[in-house]
């Protein structure tokens, strides 16, 4: 799993040829590789843009702006969850429990980075940061 | 908060999970003493089963007896895992406890790895809080680097190895043989039981696995003795316990407080209802535990037997505070997605009833219900439960049962009118983005 976390940092997505090297860089079939980078959401098997915003709307993150701040997030990039703007900076993502709940609204960015309590200002911000 | 905290409490600067800070707390304190006084692993699992403690993952099975369980004369490796994929809506408690206080866990996994003759242990950690594993990693260098993890501990002869072992998006490693096979490096299926971990564990060795806050407990009973954690709680609910606490309070966030305190004042800590609007709802324990209406709510006190009594489970603590601008229909809705998602496929009532369920209430809020969709909705969970390998089946089912019970008639308001009871444009109003 960490080898197929690394493959995915620095190749942005993971491609056939990219389990493949990794399943035999680990000695693996591939197809032992492959259905653990299917089974796991947070590992792309297909290409997303250079930031991937996943937002959570799950019910404790709903009841304080979950999906308020996905709406927002929405508008402002004009596209819809697993989608990518046309310039491939920004894909949106529907994200499910991160397990920050009382941090609500919460955005995970790039799988990694946790943005919380993300009123539209903090939105606004974090999406001129991110195009800079 | 009268009582002391003894797992979070005043903890949120940006040092206190660092080593030096724990240990002026108190810290490795129990470690040093168990080995200087060559303390029995009997006594060790005595003085646990003494304190009443009980999982604190969402099952609170009593933890000493578990430890009992670890076969004492197995030759060769044993295991130990700390549970932190922490992925059931509204928990949070984990990620707080490892951020601001993970040498709590270390040391309570090095002293579980002594009392049950485990030389190695991981900490799987939810795959979205990717910072707090490598705080974790960087917490476990410095214990490393201070001679309490590696081999011969504090100059004996006892060894303990640990590593961190991160997830990657899937809400089914939190099963405990789920979690076993992902950190085989497989996918996160759960395993059939019998044969249970403790027989039949990780890489097939005996193995026992606790949660995150179970062994952030155990120095504190060690330390201060089974009978003080006991006294902080009620009898067979020892201790204190980490409550998230999320949806429409004014103060969202973790509180610790004694088992047995009235749900009212935990409410009270959250700083009350939002905006002032009245309770409708509340899931005490995780997504997967039954909804409880308001009222019968505010008659509990948070501990296993008083929410159990009332119809609903303890859980991970995770505490889904709801208002009158909810809609009861949307917000299972929601939570029936997500089970639909998160289900591994691997057993057939679970895959295909996780669907179903999704689709049912998709369509009762969307206008499109049927006379006979709760009739349908009580089927298919009938035929989910009992029926399945892991508890996902079950946690899938006990939501839809008991909001379906409770707030049946918000249901048949949907079918019959086509919409809801509580106005759009208030749910709006009610779910707001909100910053405490």
């Amino acid at each position: 799993m960490g080898a197929l976390r690394i493959a995915q940092e620095e190749k942005g997505w993971l491609a056939n040829e990219t389990i493949e090297f990794v399943a035999k860089y680990l000695g693996m079939p591939a197809i032992a590789v492959y259905e653990v980078a299917s089974f796991y959401n947070m590992y792309d098997l297909a290409p997303v843009g250079a930031k991937k915003i996943a937002v959570c709307t799950n019910l404790p993150c709903a009841l304080s702006g979950g999906v308020h701040a996905a709406e927002y997030i929405k508008k402002k990039l004009g596209i819809d969850f697993n989608e990518t703007t046309a310039d491939g900076r920004f894909t949106l993502k529907e994200g499910e429990c991160m397990g920050a709940c009382g941090d609500a609204p919460v955005l995970l960015v790039n799988n990694h980075r946790m943005c919380s309590w993300m009123t539209e200002e903090k939105i606004d911000q974090l999406l001129a940061d991110l195009t800079k | 908060m009268t009582v002391q905290g003894i797992i979070l409490s005043d903890l949120d600067g940006d040092r206190t999970w660092r080593l030096a800070d724990y240990v002026k707390r108190g810290g490795y304190e129990a470690l040093r003493k168990i080995i200087a006084e060559q303390i029995s692993a009997d006594q060790i699992i005595g003085e646990v089963k003494k304190s009443a403690l009980r999982g604190r993952g969402g099952a609170g099975f009593p933890t000493g007896l578990k430890w009992s369980f670890m076969p004492r004369a197995f030759p060769g490796a044993k295991y130990l895992a700390c549970n932190s994929d922490e992925g059931e809506p509204g928990t949070f408690k984990d990620r707080d406890i490892l951020r601001y206080n993970p040498h709590s866990v270390i040391e309570g996994m090095i002293i579980a790895g002594y009392a049950m003759g485990c030389e190695r242990g991981y900490n799987y950690i939810h795959g979205e809080i990717f910072e707090v594993y490598e705080r974790f990693e960087e917490a476990l260098q410095e214990a490393r680097n201070a001679g309490l993890l590696g081999q011969g501990i504090l100059g004996s002869d006892f060894s303990f190895e640990l590593y961190a072992h991160h997830g990657y998006g899937a809400y089914i490693c939190g099963e405990e043989t789920a979690l076993l096979e992902s950190i085989e490096g497989k996918k996160g299926q759960p395993r059939f039981k019998p044969p249970f971990p403790a027989s039949f564990g990780l890489y097939g060795k005996p193995t026992t696995i606790n949660n995150t806050e179970t062994f952030a407990s155990i120095p504190f009973i060690i330390r201060e003795g089974g009978d003080a954690f006991l006294a902080l709680g009620k009898p067979n609910n020892g201790g204190t316990k980490l409550f998230s606490v999320s949806g429409h309070v004014n103060k969202p966030g973790n509180y610790e407080i004694p088992l047995g305190t009235p749900f009212s004042t935990l409410l009270e800590m959250a700083g009350g209802m939002r905006g002032g609007r009245q309770l409708k709802a509340v899931i005490p324990g995780g997504s997967s535990a039954p909804v409880l209406p308001g009222s019968v709510m505010m008659d509990c006190t948070m501990d296993y037997d008083s929410i159990s009594k009332a119809g609903s489970m303890l859980g991970s603590g995770a505490v889904i505070v709801m208002d009158e601008t909810t809609c009861m229909v949307k917000a299972l809705e929601r939570l029936s997605y997500f089970y639909f998602e998160e289900s591994c496929g691997q057993c057939t009532p679970c895959r295909e009833g996780t669907g179903w369920l999704y689709r049912v209430v998709h369509r009762i809020e969307s206008g499109l219900g049927r006379p006979d969709d709760l009739d349908l909705l009580n089927s298919v969970t009938a035929n989910i439960m009992g029926r399945t390998i892991c508890a996902l089946g079950d946690a899938a089912s006990m939501p839809v049962q008991s909001f379906v019970k409770h707030f049946g008639d918000e249901f048949a308001f949907h079918i019959e009118h086509k919409k809801c009871l509580v106005p759009k444009n208030v749910q709006h109003e009610g779910s707001k983005i909100y910053v405490a």
